[in-house]
């Protein structure tokens, strides 16, 4: 039997390149068609992520247990690296409803290499937000209030209908993808099972970027209508304040850069190539033209917020950037540095077609996105609207750091272990096929 | 200013704080604490972490001090922290005015407290508890709030509670006249409590003359609480926060 040695970036690699003349241990697992490194390589990936996880989780274990006392919020900081990590991971997860739009509904073909990936990718951002949320809120036990008392009027209450029925159709969208392991195929049943949910799934391609439409606007809504926080309200349209559309319109500009450069990443961390080029090309087509349409509708929203929306409440706009190290660096930071250039890096084929310049670009819009929602979230708490208030800080304690990188360190391992025994990248064999006769895993085959 | 509903057979309860009289002494915060079964500090908590439903701020100015009662200001249109609650859990009591906190039904997710401009509610970060033998000192008309939830002032909705049922055994119906602890305690008779529905009371009165002002009132919160002050800065520091880079304090 011949394998490869894999190119580009191995983690310990020095120390523990891949055992190319031995087929894994768990070969029996893997799929046909496809490499994976030995198991005591892939252990060596996961376990750190491991200890950050089961670190993490006595972080929030701690929370649950003692009390939210154990984080540095307080009365002024209510919400703080949490709530900026659920937003920008589930701003970021758009990219799974936004490429099943539009792979299922608009037919752009090409994104079915991506496709597992992305499913996967939007459901470790949807689940570990859920998680951290969990964590969170004071009284994780009455998460069912929301159903039995809803409030119609809360930003909040569409927010979690539409997340807990949203992560409910990712789970759906993932079962296919599970039943795709070798082991599982070898059940009638689990066959059979698969074949009848890929005639639906478009239904829930459909009713998953319904969902996510709404639940990102909410996400954005949920600031926008705060009008005891003249940083963060806005005039909209009926009920829903501009933010509402631009969070819609952000995430679906970031999501495509999302999959591309998560995308990247895994090649690289592997050393495989498992998305074609004219792939990547149009994810970046896609994110830099809605990036562009983004950075427009979120200039003119600022205009008429400096001129129109604060000033009407009695707050000049540029006071709120008064404040160190809240200037309009910030600002500019966003709509400029993370807005306007990576999407005209992404509309110019010539740039995109190569690597290093899809990858920056896709990095900036998705720091972007993050940007936006920390601005939304923690610069909106820290400046003042009483004219006795301070400006004030806030720095995480060390278990809301922990339980951040424990939401981080779940992503991955879901992920790793995805990669590893299931096909996130249908495209995987036809790039990297297998010289020899016999694939590893195969050898009763 | 005032939007009268005299009509109306609800109370419209309001106060009236004269920042002029207030001393800063703190009695107000006191009974406001004993009277709600608000527990002793924690030993880890901070002025931003601790339970202080009402609240005296003390506001540095060029022109001289000023004591600022900070409490819930009872927002009456669109009221915010009401308006996007997700289950509930805060309502405007159309027979009374006042803002209430279910806390009981209180999911913790503080969306309320980001909501409020007045930045006058506050979480229970840990669990309550009193000292050995305190906890015999509770107010048996308020239940004490557990932890993860939020609560603030409701002026004082337990004496109200009592208050409806004496006028009740007395076969009164409308609205029952009732005082808050802090109004109470206040030494330099700086709060006014009263019906705001109510053109006989002496907090209607106050609310309409010439000197009194609402916190934030460009933001259309429309709350129930009434400042007043005969000093200038006192008054135009009721707008907002464009005044503090000339440094204030809270105290």
């Amino acid at each position: 039997m011949h394998l490869e040695q894999p190119r580009g970036l191995i983690v310990a690699s020095s120390t523990l390149s891949m055992r190319a003349s031995a087929a894994p241990a768990d070969r029996e697992l893997i799929l046909r068609g496809l490499k994976r490194c030995s198991l005591s390589q892939f252990s060596l990936w996961v376990a750190p992520w491991a200890v950050l996880l089961v670190f993490g989780l006595y972080a929030a274990f701690l929370c649950l247990a003692r009390g939210l006392n154990q984080t540095n919020m307080d009365n002024r900081f209510a919400f703080g690296l949490w709530i900026f990590l659920d937003l920008t991971v589930i701003a970021l997860g758009a990219g799974a409803f936004f490429t099943g739009f539009l792979l299922y509904i608009l037919r752009i073909t090409e994104l079915r290499a991506v496709i597992q990936s992305a499913v996967v990718i939007g459901l470790v951002c949807y689940s570990g937000a859920m998680c951290a949320l969990a964590v969170d809120v004071g009284q994780p036990l009455r998460f069912w209030y929301t159903f039995a008392y809803p409030n119609v009027h809360s930003m909040l209450t569409e927010v979690t209908f539409c997340i807990t029925c949203y992560l409910c159709v990712l789970m759906i969208e993932y079962v296919p993808q599970l039943l795709k392991n070798r082991k599982l195929r070898q059940t009638t049943g689990a066959l059979v099972f698969e074949f009848e949910l890929h005639k639906v799934m478009a239904v829930f391609a459909g009713v998953g970027t319904f969902l996510s439409f709404f639940h990102q606007g909410s996400l954005g809504g949920l600031f926008g209508v705060l009008r005891g926080r003249p940083f963060a309200f806005r005039d909209g349209f009926a009920i829903w304040p501009s933010t509402f559309f631009l969070f819609v319109l952000s995430a679906a500009a970031v999501g495509p850069s999302f999959i591309a450069l998560t995308s990247g990443l895994v090649e690289k961390v592997t050393g495989r190539r498992l998305v074609a080029a004219r792939v990547y090309d149009k994810l970046g087509s896609i994110s830099g033209r809605l990036l562009v349409f983004y950075v427009l509708l979120k200039s003119i929203d600022t205009l008429v917020w400096v001129n129109q929306t604060s000033p009407s409440h009695g707050f000049p706009a540029h006071r709120f950037y008064q404040w160190s190290p809240f200037g309009t660096w910030m600002l500019l930071a966003e709509i400029i540095l993370c807005g306007l250039v990576p999407a005209l890096i992404l509309l110019r084929p010539d740039l995109r077609a190569k690597r290093v310049w899809l990858m920056s670009a896709a990095a900036l819009a998705c720091a972007g996105v993050a940007l936006n929602r920390f601005v939304l979230t923690i610069q909106t708490l820290a400046v003042p609207t009483l004219a006795f208030d301070e400006f004030l800080s806030y720095w995480p304690s060390w278990q809301e750091f922990a339980t951040f990188g424990a939401v981080i360190a779940f992503g991955v391992l879901v992920y790793s272990f995805s990669f590893r025994y299931l096909s996130l990248f249908p495209q995987e064999r036809e790039l990297e096929p297998l010289t020899n006769t016999r694939e590893p895993g195969s050898h009763r085959s | 200013m005032i939007a009268h509903k005299d009509n109306s057979n609800n109370a419209r309860y309001g106060m009236v704080v004269d920042i002029d009289r207030c001393t800063g002494c703190g009695a107000c915060m006191i009974a406001c604490a004993v009277e709600n079964n608000v527990p002793p500090a924690a030993p880890t908590a901070n002025e931003r972490t601790g339970i202080t439903p009402m609240r005296v701020i003390r506001y540095e100015h060029a022109g001289g001090t000023a004591f600022v009662p900070m409490m819930c200001q009872q927002c009456e249109d669109e009221t915010p922290c009401a308006a996007v609650c997700p289950q509930n859990a805060v309502e405007l009591d159309p027979a009374t005015g006042i803002v209430g906190q279910i806390p009981q039904r209180c999911l913790g997710c503080r969306y309320c407290m980001a909501a409020c401009p007045y930045h006058a509610r506050y979480f229970n970060w840990g669990d309550p508890t009193w000292p050995d033998g305190l906890e015999k000192t509770l107010n048996p008309s308020v239940a004490p709030r557990m932890r993860g939830v939020v609560e603030k002032c409701n002026f004082c909705h337990g004496r109200w509670h009592e208050a409806k049922e004496l006028a009740v055994a007395n076969g009164k119906t409308g609205p029952v006249e009732y005082t808050p602890a802090c109004v109470e305690a206040c030494p330099s008779r700086a709060i006014t409590f009263g019906d705001l529905n109510n053109s006989a009371t002496s907090v209607n009165e106050l609310a309409r003359e010439k000197g009194s002002f609402r916190l934030l009132d460009s933001i259309g919160t429309a709350p129930k609480v009434y400042y007043r002050s005969r000093r200038d800065w006192v008054r135009a520091a009721s707008g907002n926060a464009s005044g503090t880079a000339e440094g204030a304090h809270r105290g």
